[in-house]
């Protein structure tokens, strides 16, 4: 069986239908979160660093901070919104029961998850923008790159997701997993600099780091060859996860 | 035929949960699977629209094989689950635009069809309150609506009324009839006999995953017990002296100390324990045997393995 279009945009519009109606609730937490680790970290710990990597210290942070936006945006969707349309609202159920199959069901939450992802990065950008963060026009290349990595964290939150029978695990998956993505991607202070050279292989296992790559050489109107690499494990990693939630869906809605 | 589901078999682990069933059930009719909890009633109606795969036999809906074409086969149907699923944040007008874009309607006839099916299931006075602020059977009625949104032309209703208030549940009926009068096909699961009893015009009575009767429901009392039934409280030792050596070639179902008797005709054993009594006359019961008590004789009383 294989994805249909028009019925992966029907979940889509689901999601979009439900969240038209609480974005107030749902956009304001996640929205604000980037925008206060740039007050706190960026102007009141930047206030002690002259510089970083040539700049000021806040305008080190903020094209991280973009990335770290859709990664929020992506992971809350695929981990507990999923996780509740699944087991409490019995939506996919609901939908099964429709011409939808397995497959619209993935590609209509990936699809979501990346929207979300956009409307959080882009939202975070534009303040970025306002604030005089982001040097224009050089800066608008992350705009292609924020879906890019709405992807890369909806396959990520999926493959989760569907595996775990309990809701209490996704707090292993924030703690361990996006906790440290946070702090040691490349967003806070470049990890290279500070791996000695065995360990440098290290870093670029970070799936977060390799967006935050892109992004900070965007905002520095550079397009150094080693961000092909990480478009290639964005996207290479993306399509193996995907592969992996599609029999992941397959057997958690059917049987 | 409608829904021809041919020596179908599922297990999940070691557990049986279909096994062997046949079911045909032509166009127009509406069909009764019932049976204790546990039976296998879910499993089957899912296979049959195709969520859950068999692990032998063939199913096919509308002659088309659900197993190869299940987009096909659900376009055309439609499905009430058990419990309702429902977006609780949106109104019932809203949660059936969701659902008919599920089947890829839109524009005016989406429309068209939203209030057709609001006024059709009564749901006209609360169509724009969201939903977590409607009553159970105004919940229930809405997930029927759903069911309905493309038109099905076989209705699938798992336990349609269980949980609902007797208006509620003789308004739903009189919906199931208008259905069906109109030339649908209903498959309904409920442990429901009396719903059963009035509304459908075959039943399959399952057991362990098995079909172990199946006919219209008046041919099935009459099959397997009689047209009426005296019921009374005795005790076994009792129970021989009242029953016993009248003749009767009747058919027995004790619960407890509940005894249901069933005969042609029931005043004969009625006069026999009047005068077994005398003075001291015990209640006794007299009714037309119904479907409720086939399935008890046929599914066995005890609540044990249930």
């Amino acid at each position: 069986m294989s994805i249909s279009v028009p019925h992966a945009v029907a979940v889509w519009r689901r999601n979009a239908t439900m969240y038209s109606r609480t974005w107030m609730w749902n956009i304001l937490p996640n929205f604000f979160e980037p925008v206060l680790y740039l007050l706190a970290i960026g102007l009141g710990v930047g206030a002690y660093i002259g510089q970083m990597g040539g700049t000021s210290y806040a305008a080190f942070l903020a094209p991280g901070l973009v990335c770290v936006a859709a990664m929020n945006g992506a992971s809350f969707e695929v981990t507990y919104n999923i996780y509740v349309r699944l087991t409490f609202e019995k939506a996919y159920d609901a939908m099964l029961t429709t011409p939808i199959e397995p497959d619209d069901v993935l590609a209509g939450e990936v699809l979501w998850a990346v929207t979300r992802a956009s409307i959080y990065g882009g939202c975070f950008f534009i303040v970025l923008a306002l604030w005089g963060l982001a040097p224009l026009p050089a800066a608008l290349w992350v705009l292609p790159l924020i879906p890019l990595a709405g992807l890369l964290f909806a396959a990520l939150g999926m493959a989760f997701s569907l595996q775990i029978a309990q809701i209490d695990l996704f707090s292993f998956y924030f703690t361990l997993f996006m906790t440290p993505l946070f702090l040691f991607s490349d967003v806070f202070f470049p990890l290279q600099e500070r791996l000695s050279g065995r360990w440098l292989w290290v870093a670029e296992l970070l799936p977060l780091l390799h967006p935050v790559r892109i992004a900070r050489a965007a905002f520095r109107g550079q397009a150094p060859e080693i961000i092909w690499w990480d478009v290639f494990y964005i996207l290479g990693l993306s399509a193996l996860l995907l592969a992996w939630a599609r029999r992941l869906v397959r057997r958690r809605l059917t049987n | 035929m409608i829904i021809e589901v041919q020596s179908v078999s599922k297990h999940f682990g070691n557990r049986v949960a279909v096994d062997g069933i046949s079911l045909a059930v032509p166009a127009g009719v509406c069909f009764g699977l019932l049976g204790p909890n546990g039976a296998g009633k879910t499993t089957t109606l899912r296979m049959i629209y195709g969520v859950t795969r068999p692990d032998t036999g063939s199913i096919h809906i509308f002659g088309i094989d659900i197993a190869r074409h299940p987009r096909l086969v659900r376009q055309r149907l439609g499905v009430t689950l058990q419990q309702n699923v429902l977006m609780e944040a949106l109104s019932p007008a809203e949660n059936l635009r969701v659902f008919g874009r599920y089947h890829l309607l839109r524009g005016p006839e989406l429309s068209r069809r939203i209030e057709q099916l609001i006024d059709f299931l009564e749901l006209r006075s609360h169509a724009h309150v969201p939903v977590r602020e409607l009553s159970g059977g105004f919940q229930r009625r809405l997930a029927i609506a759903l069911s309905l949104i493309n038109t099905p032309e076989l209705l699938i209703l798992d336990e349609p009324t269980t949980g609902l208030d007797p208006a509620v549940r003789h308004a739903l009926w009189a919906r199931v009839r208008d259905l069906r009068g109109a030339g649908m096909t209903v498959l309904l699961t409920t442990h429901y006999m009396d719903e059963a009893q009035r509304l459908c015009d075959q039943v399959a009575i399952i057991t362990a995953g098995k079909v172990i009767a199946e006919g219209p429901p008046a041919e099935l009392i009459t099959t397997h017990l009689a047209p009426e039934a005296v019921e009374f409280d005795c005790t076994s030792p009792e129970e021989a002296a009242l029953v016993n050596g009248l003749g009767l070639a009747a058919r027995r179902l004790r619960v407890g100390r509940r005894l249901m008797v069933f005969l042609q005709d029931g005043t004969v054993l009625a006069e026999h324990i009047r005068k077994h009594d005398r003075g001291d006359r015990r209640t006794l019961v007299m009714r037309p045997a119904n479907l409720e008590d086939v399935f008890l004789f046929l599914t066995g009383t005890s609540l044990e393995g249930a």
